[in-house]
């Protein structure tokens, strides 16, 4: 994609193995800015596992990757990332308000052992607005439904003002409501001319933000270029018979387990 | 009886007992928001063999065991950051190993079985007051620490992989919490003993958690049911030793999980409540439906649930949700 506008990822020649197995083979992606790039394919294409790369939450096993026209190595301005990972739900063992973790991603503008700033709240009350979850704030996030916990997620990556985000799976099992939900917020994002990287299965109600549209088949890129329906990219041409050869099922579960425990996970 | 509280021994457990109550559930509340509660219980076997080591080599058991606690709980740390589903049987290995080789280096160092039930079981009246000292600098640590860094603790426990992308050093915050983990075993090792330390750091938690919605109630509340459990099961133990042999440290536990048997029923209640209160949905043009023939005039002392639904209210009786409409009921 030719764009004249700053490249805020550039990643050339990108591989991704796990486990010693490559996963993701000959990547090349190139995200200008402001722009909202679809990232598809079916389980077990990749996209999950390139956007961890992305991140760094994988190392890459050959090629360069630039954020910020940084060399990823020394890129530490990570402030400007705003990542929503993939999870079923924001709860963890003990409770916490929808306030405190969304809060949680204001630290990328912390320092250490200092209470919040004016503008920490500002920005932390602004994320909860962009969601839409002003009344819920002060809930506990495990009493929220699947698609609310999702918003907080988003909201979370918002809070630190972030240039640059990825969103990986967001809208998996939401309802349609929501899903509008989350279409209003990553619409204002847009608007206010955020980069955005979105992984998804299916588009649904977030369609008509996409400008551009990816192909992951089998850890390559296969398309790159306008935007797709959800009924394109699952044509026969890229559809899940041909990328599912192998029959290990789930997302991860790209290498065989290991039986003894003091086996290394695959990484 | 109150003269009891002036004995010096009182006094140092007295201290001891506070201190250790405030310590433990701070680490704990992180343990268990990590789904990691029984990692306690597993320093605190690693410890027995620092305990050993101590007695053995004729040093300080207390500094023995701290050092020992850290290192496996380092190790426990590292094991569980590297290892897929299977690192659970390597933390029993290393669990069991512990108390195996610290119970075998007691008997090695000619100890009897006495010397290490102190540390496996509590022996909180017979501190010294060194060891108060001790017990007082590390408990202070470990309570600055938790409530200082609580920004990163909570987001590295609740989120590891957002939190690496935000910049945080995951490894060396998860680090931390398993070396304060070990320190406040051993804080507590004199208190409640090596095998209910894991007690202080849960139990207090999941007491606190029935009645909160937010991390930070939780870990204040939870060092705040620690500290009167364990100041409260010491002057228990101490009252009731006049009449019968009764253990500080497990009275201190026995009185925590009290504690959660009144917070769980509470809990419940208030939650079942909540949910019976929530709002129903709004859906826009309801089809006009009135109820059959309803004696009964509802209104907010009638008793039946009033739940708020856009901008009336729907009572809620029997399988239906009546609304006020002119003189007459609707069905909602």
């Amino acid at each position: 994609m030719a764009t004249t506008k700053e490249t805020v990822v550039d990643l050339r020649g990108g591989a991704i193995a796990i486990a010693g197995r490559p996963v993701v083979r000959g990547v090349d992606l190139a995200v200008g800015s402001g722009e909202f790039l679809a990232l598809m394919g079916a389980n077990g294409s990749g996209k999950s596992t390139l956007v961890r790369g992305l991140t760094g939450l994988r190392p890459l096993t050959t090629g360069s990757l630039r954020l910020f026209d940084t060399p990823f190595d020394h890129f530490h301005d990570w402030r400007r990332v705003g990542f929503v990972p993939q999870r079923t739900g924001a709860a963890s063992g003990v409770p916490s308000s929808v306030w405190e973790v969304v809060a949680s991603g204001r630290l990328t503008r912390r320092r250490l052992l200092r209470a919040l700033s004016r503008a920490d709240q500002a920005a932390i009350d602004e994320a909860i607005s962009v969601v839409g979850l002003e009344r819920e704030t002060r809930q506990g996030v495990s009493q929220l439904s699947g698609g609310q916990q999702q918003r907080v997620l988003i909201a979370r990556a918002l809070a630190g003002q972030p240039d640059l985000f990825f969103l990986d799976e967001p809208t998996a099992g939401v309802d349609l409501p929501n899903q509008q939900a989350l279409a209003e917020a990553l619409g204002t994002l847009k608007s206010r001319g955020s980069t955005i990287v979105l992984v998804a299965h299916e588009l649904g109600a977030l369609a008509p933000l996409v400008d551009r549209s990816v192909v992951m088949r089998d850890g390559r890129v296969a398309y790159d270029g306008d935007p797709l329906a959800d009924h394109e990219v699952h044509h026969p041409d890229f559809g899940e018979a041909h990328t599912h050869h192998h029959t290990e099922p789930g997302r991860r579960d790209h290498s065989p387990h290991v039986g003894s425990p003091l086996d290394r996970r695959a990484r | 009886m109150i003269e009891l509280l002036s004995l010096p021994f009182m006094q140092r457990a007295l201290l001891a007992a506070l201190l250790t109550g405030l310590a433990a559930p701070a680490v704990g509340t992180y343990l268990v928001q990590r789904r990691l509660s029984l990692m306690g219980d597993g320093i605190g076997h690693v410890a027995v063999t620092g305990v050993a080591l101590g007695l053995l080599t004729h040093t300080s058991p207390l500094w023995a065991a701290t050092v020992v606690a850290v290192l496996g709980a380092v190790l426990i740390e590292v094991i569980r950051e590297r290892g897929h589903t299977n690192g659970d049987v390597a933390l029993a290995l290393l669990f069991y190993g512990g108390l195996a080789g610290g119970v075998f280096l007691t008997g090695l160092a000619g100890q009897s079985a006495n010397e290490l039930q102190q540390y496996l079981f509590g022996s909180i009246t017979t501190l010294s007051s060194t060891d108060v000292w001790v017990t007082l600098a590390l408990a202070a640590v470990v309570v600055l620490v938790c409530v200082g860094l609580s920004p990163q603790l909570f987001a590295v426990a609740h989120d590891d992989e957002f939190a690496r992308v935000a910049g945080l050093n995951v490894r060396a915050y998860n680090v931390l919490v398993a070396v304060l983990a070990a320190v406040s075993v051993t804080v507590a090792m004199r208190t409640v003993g090596l095998l209910l330390v894991s007690a202080l750091m849960v139990v207090p938690v999941a007491a606190a958690q029935q009645l909160t919605r937010s991390f930070r109630t939780t870990l204040l509340g939870a060092m705040a049911v620690g500290t009167l459990a364990s100041v409260g099961g010491l002057l228990i133990s101490a009252f009731a030793s006049f009449e019968a042999r009764v253990a500080p440290g497990p009275t201190i536990v026995l009185l925590a999980l009290a504690g959660f048997a009144v917070t769980w029923p509470l809990g419940a209640a208030l939650r079942a409540r909540r949910r019976m209160r929530a709002p129903f949905p709004e859906l826009g043009q309801e089809r006009h439906e009135m109820s059959d023939e309803h004696p009964h005039v509802h209104g907010p002392e009638c008793g039946h649930v009033a739940v708020p639904h856009g901008d009336h209210v729907d009572y809620v009786h029997d399988g239906h949700r009546h609304a006020a409409h002119g003189k007459h009921y609707d069905e909602h």
